[in-house]
């Protein structure tokens, strides 16, 4: 029993202490508040960047950090103030052409950088900003789709010459179809199970009435909102990307609902206005060699100029459905579905247009400022929306095509994003904003102050505590508690967590509940200590006589985080998630690096005496 | 510490101590059934907003321009300062904030335009916070499948480390912290956000850890010692494992109550709730969940399940 532990157990706490105190290190270095300048087609050079600093000079905002790198400058401020300020005069002082962006400049070193070190970034609730949290009208996309539906079927009917009462859509999701005889609906039926493998039937005799009810499957309609969220999630992520807003958080929480927080952001209502704008998606044929200038328009693809005739031989809103899969041979493609109306249309255009290029614009409205200087010096700003238009598919058109069609040729990735894309200029449902929080970025400061002062003040007086109480092994405990703090700021880093509030105060939580492992050991030590046992003897008893206790106890705490994990949101997230690490890691230190270090202190020699406080 | 040399029959107290939780009890559901719960804005949905004068400012003043303004049921309070104000406005005011959330109107301009008198008063909107009534409602509804689901696996794994006269005598301790500590909540009339239900849930783990903690030397006792009865027993467990208990409360306190008196006032529900559950919980660990196990006739025999010996594991 000399208490010794094999040298790899000391290496393995020496690195992971080393490996805590490297990933840790990153939230040493705060970023700095910085705008960031680019141009519509050309580099920002050394020219505009002295234009910039000359104005920013001239109206005494301080500035610093200068640099243009890779075709766009930096200008970094001191103070959040400074930076908005700073942003207003860049965007004067350039005009139009150019744009602005609120950006945070990393401060760490190159080397914690070049080992993906990063820092954990902090919750609206410390930082100022909005948080919105959207909600997906799931209905109307199934409303939509079945809208679509009916006029297919009514289509086809038609076309088919099938004699109907009554065609029409009940409610959102129930298509019923009524015909004068049985003949006439076994046929319809027939046709539509062949056209639409995802309508149920139903029959239905009412009289001389002969009914088919349509629905989608629950799985469909499942499946529907899983796409149709993806959608206006993407949707959303290009238009925050347009806010020019650093660390921009874009969620998908529950089925239907899609969270935003954009920090630092203080002007809700440009928020919103950006957030409520729909995309569209238009069909393009490639401009034919030699045509007039005026009757195409030139977009960049893939590093290749592309000129796109103005006419449009479809309109996004005529898809019904788009998915990525692959095909028979395993080969990524783009499933794209129309509204019979749109396939008809398709397939005329398509059918005279074998071998050309077909292209798939989308077009987005976005917002940009521009400043106007009065007579009197009177600044203006003027917010107009622009068109961003972007070509997202360039494939040539191998067959006439129908309804159903495939974009082929592309990888995984590529097929997966493309269908998103689709998905967002055409299937996008309405949203409805639910939930709104504004915070200023005074009272992030007010909560950042006090939650560090009672992480100072409770961590001060439970190492004062345990120093009195429990003398060297208090010391020893101390060490471990400041390692598992290390340790938990390390991986929360890693895992780039958000910190909130709530998460502060997990800390501070685990700090107190964390010396409790500790606590059981030294208790169980003292215990064995006054039955008799030598000091070495104790220290190895108290250690694994606890060690059960301290599992079981720990593993019900951790059940309970999950759970909380599971069901919080947001700020309660955040606590949950530092509860669940710092439980983890108090394990780790309170087991392992106490132990190495009172090995270090007592073991491998004759001790007459522990101390750690009173025991007889 | 003197405590530990002299051992206490904490077995003694079991009745009065008993009869005094179900007293607690019954006066906390009561309380919720009469009182309810003053539920936050995270449940009850709404509007919050913190406005931020460059002056002091009357409430008195604050609540006429915002009945002026069309909104009549609007809250005012003080908040920290006689410069700041919380305006609280229900879901069902007049002015239907679900649609003003969707319209491009920010609510806080259409506040903060209210809110100015011309006088050249300084405003500003330090926070505000819109909840819609679904989503309070469902947080509602989740917050509470939460807190079973918690109780639920606790019980599970008690019942499957120990026995299941110990998962149910620590269930039973659980719902006696938290009934009696929403009691608080509800007696007091303190408000429940979502931050508070956070506690809960910690509070059932700091607790459970307890109870666990108390068990486990129960458990140990029972398969060491030849004689004496579990009354016995279970009174020299708790001696042991008293002094543990008290600094690990003692420890946790310290941090909370760091917490309480320096946090600020938007974490106060959450401190305050942590502070109570903390006496709570380490309370019902001795008087709930040891006493059930002696009232559920626990026995020698309720743990003499194979289980491999842990004396010498080769712990670290």
């Amino acid at each position: 029993m000399l208490n010794k532990f094999p040298l790899w157990k000391n290496l393995l706490v020496v690195f992971v202490v080393l490996m805590a105190a490297i990933y840790s290190a990153p939230n040493l270095y705060p970023d700095d508040p910085a705008v960031q300048v680019s141009h519509e087609d050309s580099d920002i050079t050394q020219f505009d960047l002295g234009a910039i600093t000359d104005a920013l000079s001239a109206e005494s905002v301080s500035y610093f950090g200068e640099e243009v790198d890779g075709g766009t400058g930096l200008v970094r401020f001191s103070n959040l103030e400074d930076q908005l300020r700073g942003k207003a005069i860049i965007e004067q002082t350039l005009g139009n052409g150019y744009f602005t962006a609120l950006n945070l400049a990393p401060t760490t070193p190159g080397w914690l950088q070049a080992i993906n070190a990063g820092k954990m970034s902090l919750g609206l609730d410390l930082q100022g900003g909005v948080h919105f949290l959207m909600e997906v009208d799931m209905d109307a996309a199934l409303q939509r789709r079945m809208e679509n539906n009916v006029s297919t079927i009514r289509q086809i009917l038609r076309s088919e010459r099938i004699r109907s009462r009554s065609l029409s859509l009940e409610n959102s999701n129930l298509i019923v179809a009524r015909f004068d005889n049985e003949e006439s609906r076994s046929e319809a039926r027939s046709l539509i199970r062949e056209n639409f493998a995802d309508l149920q039937n139903v029959t239905r005799e009412q009289g001389e009435v002969f009914s088919l009810e349509l629905s989608l499957s629950d799985a469909d309609i499942l499946q529907l909102q899983r796409d149709t969220i993806a959608a206006n999630k993407t949707t959303i992520l290009n238009r925050v990307d347009s806010l020019g807003v650093s660390e921009p958080v874009v969620q998908q929480q529950g089925s239907n609902r899609i969270v935003v927080e954009l920090p630092g952001v203080q002007d809700t209502a440009q928020a919103k206005r950006i957030l409520q704008r729909i995309a569209t998606l238009q069909f393009h044929l490639e401009a034919a060699p030699g045509a007039p200038s005026t009757s195409y328009t030139t977009y960049e693809y893939q590093g290749q100029l592309i000129d796109v005739s103005n006419d449009v031989i479809l309109q996004g809103d005529r898809v019904s459905n788009v998915r990525s899969a692959l095909d028979q041979s395993g080969l990524p493609q783009v499933v794209i579905n129309l509204d019979a109306q749109g396939g008809e249309q398709f397939s005329r255009v398509t059918r005279e247009n074998i071998g050309t290029l077909m292209d798939i614009v989308l077009s987005e409205t976005k917002t940009r400022s521009t400043f106007t200087t009065a007579a009197d010096g009177e600044v203006t700003e003027v917010q107009e929306t622009y068109e961003e238009k972007r070509l997202i598919s360039h494939a040539t058109i191998r067959a006439a095509l129908g309804r159903e069609f495939v974009i082929t040729g592309l990888s995984t990735t590529e097929a997966n994003e493309l269908s998103l894309l689709i998905r967002s200029g055409a299937l996008a449902a309405p949203m409805y904003f639910v939930e709104e929080r504004t915070l200023g970025p005074s009272l992030g400061a007010e909560n950042i102050r006090q939650g560090t002062q009672a992480v100072y003040l409770g961590f001060g007086l439970v190492l004062i505590f345990m120093v009195f109480y429990y003398r060297i092994f208090g010391l020893v405990a101390n060490v471990a508690l400041a390692v598992n703090v290390l340790l938990l700021i390390a991986i929360m880093s890693i895992i780039s967590a958000t910190l909130t509030l709530p998460g502060i105060f997990g800390i501070v939580l685990i700090v107190g509940m964390a010396v409790d492992a500790n606590v059981l050991i030294f208790t169980r030590i003292r215990e064995e200590l006054a039955s008799g046992l030598s000091p070495q003897g104790a220290i190895s008893a108290g250690f694994n006589n606890a060690f059960s206790t301290i599992v079981d106890a720990n593993v019900t705490t951790l059940l309970v985080g999950i759970v909380l994990f599971s069901i919080g949101t947001g700020p309660v997230k955040g606590f949950a998630v530092t509860l669940m690490i710092g439980i983890a890691t108090s394990m780790f230190t309170a087991i392992i690096v106490t132990r190495a270090l009172i090995n270090l202190i007592y073991g491998g020699r004759a001790v007459k005496e522990l101390s750690i406080g009173k025991y007889a | 510490m003197a405590i530990l040399s002299r051992q206490f029959d904490f077995m003694s107290l079991a009745k009065p101590f008993g009869i005094a939780s179900i007293a607690a009890v019954v006066i906390s559901i009561g309380s919720l059934l009469i009182n309810s719960l003053e539920l936050g804005l995270d449940f009850t949905a709404g509007t919050l907003v913190e406005v931020g004068y460059s002056q002091p400012v009357a409430v008195g003043e604050v609540t006429e321009r915002m009945r002026v303004a069309g909104y009549p049921n609007a809250q005012v309070v003080a908040f920290g300062s006689d410069q700041d104000v919380l305006i609280r406005l229900p879901v069902d005011d007049t002015v239907s904030q679900e649609e003003m959330a969707n319209s491009l109107v920010s609510l806080g301009d259409d506040i903060l335009a209210a809110l100015d008198d011309g006088s050249g008063v300084e405003l500003t909107i330090n926070r505000l916070e819109f909840v819609g009534p679904r989503v309070g409602e469902e947080l509602a509804e989740s917050g509470g499948m939460g807190l079973l689901v918690a109780l639920g696996i606790v019980m599970i794994y008690v019942a499957i480390r120990f026995q299941s006269k110990f998962a149910i005598a620590a269930v039973i301790a659980l719902f006696h912290d938290v009934i009696i500590t929403l009691g608080i909540f509800s007696l007091f009339g303190l408000q429940f956000d979502l931050t508070v239900l956070a506690a809960l849930l910690a509070i059932i783990g700091y607790s459970i850890n307890d109870t666990i903690v108390v068990f486990d030397r129960i458990r140990e006792n029972f398969r060491i010692m030849r004689k004496g009865t579990p009354y016995e027993m279970i009174n020299v467990s708790l001696n042991q494992t008293l002094s543990r208990t008290i600094i690990t409360a003692m420890t946790t306190q310290l941090v909370v109550c760091a917490m309480l008196f320096l946090g600020g006032e938007s974490i106060q529900g959450f401190a305050i709730a942590l502070t109570l559950g903390i006496l709570i919980g380490t309370y019902s660990s001795v008087y709930i969940a040891s006493s059930l196990l002696l009232y559920l006739n626990v026995s020698k025999e309720d743990l003499m399940v194979p289980i491999k010996d842990n004396s010498q594991d080769s712990t670290p």
